[in-house]
């Protein structure tokens, strides 16, 4: 079974603070970190291949630097990785075709698997683009994957009904978090992985002509946040009371 | 023309009233899809909504498949010559927008909360950083496809006297080697947190399910009879179930009071309640990030605060 994983570096939105002066998140010095979801995409990866074999592949858009935050997705238990420099320009389309071109030059793939949307921009765009570009099946928001010699059985968690899809392969799938908590490496694990190989690849390698934008950031705006901050403070039978008649002032009741 | 769809029928109408303002702008007009085996009164609806025309597209699909529904609407978009692609933004929409866009190879942005033109370009906004920022984003292609959440717009008024054309026709999408074994309903109450007015929500500060019988007190007191919840009770927990669960992956909710008990206030949770009218923060931990997203909090134990809270508003109601 060959299963190619895509992992976003994305930022650290805990990290993001909005600048008071200009109303605008600081963006510049915010650490990039592989998206938590995609995080759950390799653990999947790893347990499919653990019960049916083969071999887990990550592919990551990223700089060269990304490199160190690619190895714990090896220590983890991914067998190879692949790093595709950034374009200069990027947009869902972009992000996407290229990772289907490295799917394609990974080649033989059975389960492509992504998270349903990464941390930052929680767009959920590119794993159903990935696969209209490849024009194979997708499975978004799987929450349960069975992976069988031929075919894939996966539960889509739709929050108020789980639709259950059986597909043959090549699939791609989306995962939510919640599908399983992804494995910690021990050390011994984090030592090996230095061996395993990251590629990697620039655009022109995967034959690619001009990329351009079909969509374009034109501008960010910190959301407002003003709240009123008010700590009430002592006993707890007053601060309660106190809370009470400021609700009742504030025409809750 | 502008296409709107979605497998939802409040969200159709909601994106009836943002496509219909589009199109009065530039003199355009609006074709609703309905895919499935719509009967004419449902159509006549779209067409009384603001539709010009409306297209059913039959199939012998028994559930909806991303697939086969962009295979159809790719045909349709050809067909009518459609610029502006609005679509449901519900799982299934944000699934079906983004693969339509690379089968066509055009433009899309999910989860559009406005949709504006400047000048000729269709610009939209959406929320970015789990609710920090907003990030305004222009089409640069020909077609532009974008997802809309539900309650982002206001149905446009029903107009009976409207006249429309209906147009039914079958479409055969190619065939996909995946399929649709079952689908399972998930229990659940009665709850919606999106339309609550008041919410008392708690988190991991809770040590048992059974302590969830505290909110439900307050909440009853409040005449709100909603409880919400972080992430982990709803998701690792399970002490509640999925419909109570708050946050950028949860429900997002507006109502006029919402009570946070025992929740820390990481932005994934703020981003699905900080449009609520006031935040009200119960946690022990005087350094927590909620009280940051509060306007009022009681620095102190839940076990102790909730029950007291409840006494306090019995009492200042009955004065
Ligand atoms: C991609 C992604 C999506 C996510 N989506 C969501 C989402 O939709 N919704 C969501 O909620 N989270 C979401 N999360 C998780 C989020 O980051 C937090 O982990 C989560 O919200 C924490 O839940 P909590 O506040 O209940 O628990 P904790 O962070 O553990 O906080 C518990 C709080 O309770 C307080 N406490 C403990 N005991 C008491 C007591 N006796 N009295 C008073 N206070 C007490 C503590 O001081 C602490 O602040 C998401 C995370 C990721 C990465």
């Amino acid at each position: 079974m060959n299963i190619i994983v895509c992992a976003k570096l994305a930022a650290d939105v805990s990290e993001i603070t909005i600048d008071p002066a200009t109303g605008k998140p600081v963006l510049q010095g915010v650490p990039k970190i592989i998206s938590d979801i995609d995080k759950s995409a390799v653990e999947e990866a790893i347990r499919i291949r653990e019960k049916c074999g083969g071999k887990v592949t990550t592919v990551t858009i990223g700089p060269p630097e990304a490199k160190e935050k690619i190895k714990p997705l090896l220590a983890m238990g991914a067998d190879e990785a692949v790093l595709i420099s950034k374009p200069e320009k990027e947009d869902y389309s972009i992000v996407a075709k290229l990772l289907s071109e490295a799917i394609k030059k990974v080649g033989n793939y059975d389960i492509i698997l992504c998270g349903e949307a990464s941390i930052d921009l929680f767009s959920g765009q590119v794993g159903p683009q990935i696969a209209g570009y490849l024009n194979i099946p997708q499975v978004t928001y799987a929450q349960v994957i069975i992976a069988e010699e031929k075919k894939v059985i996966v539960e889509r968690n739709l929050s108020d009904k789980v639709v259950v899809i059986e597909s043959t392969f090549p699939v791609l799938i989306s995962v939510t978090k919640e599908i399983n908590k992804p494995r910690l490496p021990n050390l011994m694990q984090i030592m090996q992985s230095a061996k395993k190989p990251i590629h990697e690849w620039s655009i022109e390698s995967l034959g690619i002509g001009e990329l351009s934008p079909k969509v374009e950031v034109v501008g960010i705006d910190g959301v407002p946040t003003e709240r009123k901050n008010i700590i009430l403070e002592g006993e707890v039978e007053e601060t309660a009371t106190e809370l009470a008649e400021t609700l009742a002032k504030e025409g809750i009741f | 023309m502008i296409l709107i769809y979605s497998d939802n029928k409040n969200n159709s109408l909601e994106l009836l009233g943002k496509g219909r303002k589009l199109a009065d702008q530039v003199k355009n007009r609006v074709l609703a899809v309905i895919i499935g085996n719509a009967g004419e009164p449902e159509a006549k609806e779209l067409i009384a909504f603001g539709a010009d025309t409306v297209v059913i597209a039959e199939t012998d699909m028994e559930h909806f498949k991303a697939e086969e529904y962009a295979d159809i609407l790719q045909s349709i978009i050809n067909e009518y010559n459609c610029e502006t692609v609005m679509i449901g933004s519900n799982k299934n929409g944000k699934e079906l927008a983004p693969r339509l866009a690379a089968r066509m190879e055009t433009g899309c942005v999910t989860d559009c909360i406005n949709v504006s033109l400047e000048g000729e370009k269709l610009t939209v906004e959406r929320i970015v950083f789990s609710g920090a920022a907003i990030s305004r984003q222009q089409f640069a292609s020909d077609i532009q496809i974008l997802t809309i959440p539900p309650k982002a717009f206001y149905p446009p008024p029903k107009d009976e006297a409207r006249t429309g054309e209906v147009i039914k026709k079958s479409y055969q999408p190619n065939s996909y080697a995946s399929k649709v074994l079952r689908v399972q309903e998930m229990k659940s109450g009665d709850v919606n947190v999106e339309d609550a007015e008041i919410i008392v929500s708690c988190g991991r500060g809770l040590k048992k399910k059974e302590d969830i019988r505290l909110l439900e007190e307050l909440a009853e007191t409040l005449r709100g009879n909603t409880i919400g919840c972080s992430r982990p009770i709803a998701a690792d927990l399970k002490w509640l179930s999925e419909d109570h669960w708050i946050g950028l992956s949860g429900h997002k909710v507006k109502p006029k009071l919402y009570i946070a008990c025992g929740i820390s206030g990481q932005i994934q949770h703020i981003a699905g309640m900080r449009d609520s009218a006031i935040i009200v923060a119960i946690n022990r931990d005087s350094e927590a990030p909620i009280f940051k997203s509060a306007d009022y909090g009681i620095v102190g134990d839940l076990y102790t605060v909730v029950p007291a809270l409840t006494k306090a508003i019995k009492e200042e109601m009955s004065s």
